[in-house]
Order: C-alpha cells, then sequence, then structure tokens
C-alpha cells in the first residue's frame, strides 16, 4: 500500500505568513511575465530573424507574452519544479521557518496562478496532484555570514530545457579544449528540443555536483551579464559566437541565431580533475529575484515597475 | 513554406501534398497524450480510451482549471519534447490510425516509418506559447485516464485555427529536424576548431 504524501501547511508567525504571501504572489508573476533582460533580448533577436518561419515564430511568442500578462495565466504549460537558490544571512529573522514557507508558497502559487502539478514522487510513481513533494522545491542555501538579509533567485526549472541538464568530469589532459567540445555537443542534440534561443549555463568546477550547481547559478545571472574572471569571459564570448553560428533558430528550425547568451560561473578544481556541466534555459527563461531585508521591504531588481 | 488548413476528420488525399517546412491550422479534435498514455497502449495493451482515429494528438501536459461538475478549462497549453514518444510511435499510429502528432522538436526513425506506411504527418507547434493555443482551444469535451494527474490525462479538446504548427516530419517519410542536424553538426565541428584556438588556458 503506498503511502500517499501528505501536506498540512504549517502556522507560521505574522512576519512568515507575510513572507509567504509574498512569495507565493511572485511566484505567480514570475510564471506570466519573463524577466527585464529576457524580454529585450527577445525583441533585439527578432529583428534579426527575418525569414518569415522564423518571424512567424517570434510574432507568435510575442502575441503569447502580451496574452499571458492580459489574461493572467502562466506563460508556458510547464510551470517546472520550483526551484530557490538562497543566499541568507545567519541574523535573517525567518532563517528557522524559512524552508517551510517556499514550500508554502508553492503551494499557494499552484492553487493561484494556477501553475501545472509537476512533482510526482519517485518509485512511488504517482503525481503528488500538490505541485509539491519530497525535495520538491528544491532549496539551495548559502549562508550569508551573520548579515539579516535574504536574497533568493526563483526559478521555474522546466523539463524540456534545464532539468535534463548534463555533467560530466574531464581529465586535465582533455583542457578547456574538452569542455568546449562537451558544450558544443550538446547544443546539437538537447539543445536543439530546450526551446532556442537558449540561455546557456556553463559551469567549471571540480566535480559532476559543483559544476552543476555553477551551470544553474550561470542560469540565474542577467542573459547579457559577463563573468568577472576575462578567461571564463573570453570562453563566454567565444561560445556564443560559436553556438549563434550552429544556426539553431528560434524552436531548432534553423535561422540566424541560437542563444540569448552564454553564461559561464567557475570555481577552483582538484588538479586531477575538471568538472564541466550545461543546463540551458528556454526562451521562456522564468526565473526572478526578490531581495529581503529583516522587515520584509523587498525588491525585484529583475522586473521593473512590478508590485506584488 | 505553403499554408495548409486541415480539419478533422483528416483523409489521407488531405496531407498526401503537405511537405516538411509547411504550415497547418487545425480545426477539430485535438487530444493530449504523452509519456504513459503511449506506454499504457503499447506495452501494457490497454486500449486508447478515446478514438483518434483521423483525428490529431498532441504531446502536451496543459495547465487545466477544474470547474466542476466534468467542466474543465484549458488555461495553457504547450507542446512537450516529442522525441520521448519516438520508441512508442509508429506501434501508436499503426493501432490508433492517427493523423496528425504534434509536439515539439523532431522524432526519429520510428515515426518516420509510421507516417509514411499510415500517412500520417509530425508537426511541431511553437513550444512555449501556451496561452495562445490555450485561447485556440474552444472546449475540453473529455477526459480519459485522469487516474495520470493533470499533465498526462487525455483531455480531449474541440480546437479551431489551432497552430501555427511547422511540418517535421511528411507522409514521405522526409524528416526536417534530421536535415538540419547535418547541418548543425557541420558546423558545429567548423566553430569548434575556431574557438579551440583560443581555449589554452592550461600551459
Amino acid at each position: 500500500m503506498v503511502v500517499k504524501y501528505q501536506y498540512a501547511e504549517p502556522t507560521f508567525s505574522a512576519k512568515g505568513t507575510q513572507m509567504r504571501d509574498i512569495l507565493a504572489n511572485y511566484i505567480a508573476v514570475v510564471s506570466r511575465r519573463l524577466p527585464d533582460d529576457v524580454t529585450s533580448k527577445l525583441k533585439e533577436l527578432a529583428k534579426v530573424e527575418v525569414d518569415p518561419l522564423q518571424e512567424l515564430i517570434y510574432d507568435t511568442m510575442k502575441e503569447n507574452q502580451l496574452l499571458a500578462e492580459k489574461m493572467k495565466r502562466p506563460s508556458c504549460q510547464d510551470t517546472g519544479a520550483l526551484q530557490f537558490f538562497v543566499k541568507v544571512g545567519a541574523k535573517f529573522p525567518l532563517l528557522a521557518e524559512l524552508n517551510d514557507i517556499l514550500k508554502s508558497a508553492v503551494y499557494r502559487a499552484t492553487k493561484e496562478a494556477p501553475l501545472r502539478h509537476n512533482a510526482v514522487e519517485t518509485f512511488d510513481e504517482y503525481n503528488t496532484g500538490l505541485n509539491i513533494g519530497n525535495g520538491i522545491p528544491s532549496v539551495f542555501v548559502d549562508l550569508d555570514g551573520d548579515s539579516d538579509r535574504c536574497e533568493m533567485y526563483v526559478y521555474m526549472a522546466g523539463g524540456g530545457c534545464t532539468l535534463p541538464g548534463e555533467a560530466m568530469v574531464l581529465m586535465p589532459g582533455q583542457g578547456y579544449e574538452g569542455v568546449v567540445r562537451f558544450v558544443m555537443d550538446r547544443m546539437t542534440s538537447y539543445g536543439i528540443n530546450a526551446c532556442p534561443p537558449l540561455l546557456v549555463g556553463v559551469g567549471v568546477a571540480t566535480s559532476v555536483e559543483t559544476a552543476a550547481m555553477n551551470s544553474k547559478l550561470a542560469l540565474m545571472r542577467r542573459v547579457d551579464s559577463v563573468s568577472p574572471n576575462a578567461n571564463a569571459a573570453k570562453l563566454e564570448h567565444l561560445l556564443e559566437d560559436g553556438i549563434n553560428n550552429i544556426g539553431l533558430g528560434p524552436q531548432g528550425v534553423g535561422g540566424r541565431k541560437s542563444v540569448m547568451g552564454v553564461n559561464v560561473v567557475n570555481t577552483a578544481r582538484h588538479p586531477s580533475t575538471i568538472g564541466v556541466a550545461v543546463s540551458t534555459g528556454c526562451w521562456s527563461h522564468r526565473r526572478g529575484l526578490i531581495n529581503f531585508d529583516a522587515d520584509l521591504n523587498y525588491d525585484l531588481p529583475y522586473n521593473k515597475g512590478v508590485e506584488l | 513554406m505553403k499554408t495548409w488548413h486541415l480539419t478533422t476528420p483528416i483523409e489521407d488525399a488531405d496531407i498526401d501534398d503537405i511537405r516538411i517546412g509547411d504550415i497547418v491550422y487545425l480545426e477539430g479534435t485535438l487530444v493530449t497524450c504523452r509519456d504513459v498514455a503511449h506506454r499504457r497502449l503499447v506495452e501494457e495493451h490497454r486500449p486508447l480510451p478515446v478514438d483518434v482515429a483521423k483525428k490529431a494528438i498532441l504531446h502536451a501536459g496543459p495547465i487545466i482549471r477544474d470547474l466542476g461538475n466534468d467542466q474543465y478549462e484549458m488555461v495553457a497549453v504547450g507542446p512537450t519534447t516529442s522525441m520521448r514518444m519516438e520508441k512508442f510511435e509508429e506501434e501508436f499510429i499503426k493501432q490508433t490510425g492517427v493523423k496528425l502528432i504534434v509536439g515539439k522538436g523532431g522524432m526519429g526513425p520510428g515515426t518516420e516509418a509510421g507516417c509514411k506506411k499510415y500517412h500520417a504527418l509530425h508537426l511541431v507547434y511553437p513550444a512555449g506559447n501556451a496561452v495562445f493555443a490555450a485561447t485556440k482551444v474552444e472546449k475540453i469535451v473529455d477526459a480519459q485516464w485522469k487516474d495520470l494527474g493533470m499533465p498526462e490525462t487525455l483531455w480531449v479538446c474541440k480546437v479551431k485555427d489551432y497552430g501555427p504548427l511547422i511540418v517535421s516530419i511528411d507522409t514521405q517519410g522526409n524528416n526536417l529536424f534530421e536535415q538540419k542536424k547535418v547541418e548543425y553538426n557541420r558546423r558545429k565541428e567548423e566553430e569548434i576548431a575556431i574557438i579551440n584556438k583560443e581555449v589554452k588556458f592550461i600551459k
């Protein structure tokens, strides 16, 4: 007899309830409104793709986003498995409640937005019907000393784009040429199906999990951002040109461009290894950023003019 | 790039002149059908509870609003990756007599063979445009295999002016994405050669 996933919303402090409600609202906004950097990049790319088929696809995309905003609906039916990348200080007053707040926010947003039910329990193989489950949403926390602030990326990780990421560990003899090969091969295989124009996140580190995490963090950066490391920035630029020249076009049907951008995030490696990972964001790259202070004043750097 | 308007029921003659890269708009019955539904039909030998002969299926898991009393509203519906259904699709076409398979991205040799033998098309709807597509769904007329949950239920939709659908495999077995992939892979090798000259960071 399978014991189904049960969820009862916990009782939060007054502040906890407030934060949960802000986040539930924000998740619904993220589901229908692309971040400003993505919107402006798509506009730029649409001007470059002038053949009838490509133009038809870009026109459909533009119309879809207008309809989503007007009808207050999620712009893509795959509203993803929710992921939160959180940087929080030890003095943030809601640290103890944070995990529960995030789960409750997803639970609420799922009903209100509404979001698709995207949590299937493994082995027992049933959909929880709640869009939350064991380990969903995924919460990744980076402790930020004794600060009293909480900054978090909210990401709707879709089943066709960013969830089927890949990572592997190269031998140093394979060098950065091996990194290039790894990234480029993914572009002509799963990249085609990942809804181009893509945001390509590349992680370089020491193992599969560190590289994979870096590749995800790379997707949290703005599409036109540049790595602070000169060589990594050079690689971003080279890969962007190279992948564009493959000419995947919108939806992989061919065109002049393939990507919205390539972001590389790197950390140190063991002398014996080069960990590399690729995660791709689709054109409908629904990621947000919300920064709270201790009093729950917040700003939304990726969504100019949005009030929750 | 020709534009076609198809209405279900679709006969062989309606689609035999349609070629890869053409655009189709659909009116009639479109049934969402994805991973587990394919597996149930082909591997578990359970008959599909919806007749899709001469009609269209859509590889998709929509967002649905339950209005009560078996009434449903289509909120958002875009396609999912078709390639996941590749291992089942030839047999699916054979058993069901479906004429249009709509999804995202290309499919492989099995689907090519199925489209050729049984006169069917694979088409892609520009993915991510799920609200636009939902506005083309006039009504959800039936829902079967609801035990599979919202994404995998067979939602039987009455659609009008549903598209643009880009033909990816035609009834001659031509495959748009496979042709493109040859080009993409050739260009990729050229680009790798250029980039590799610049990334000798380990010295």
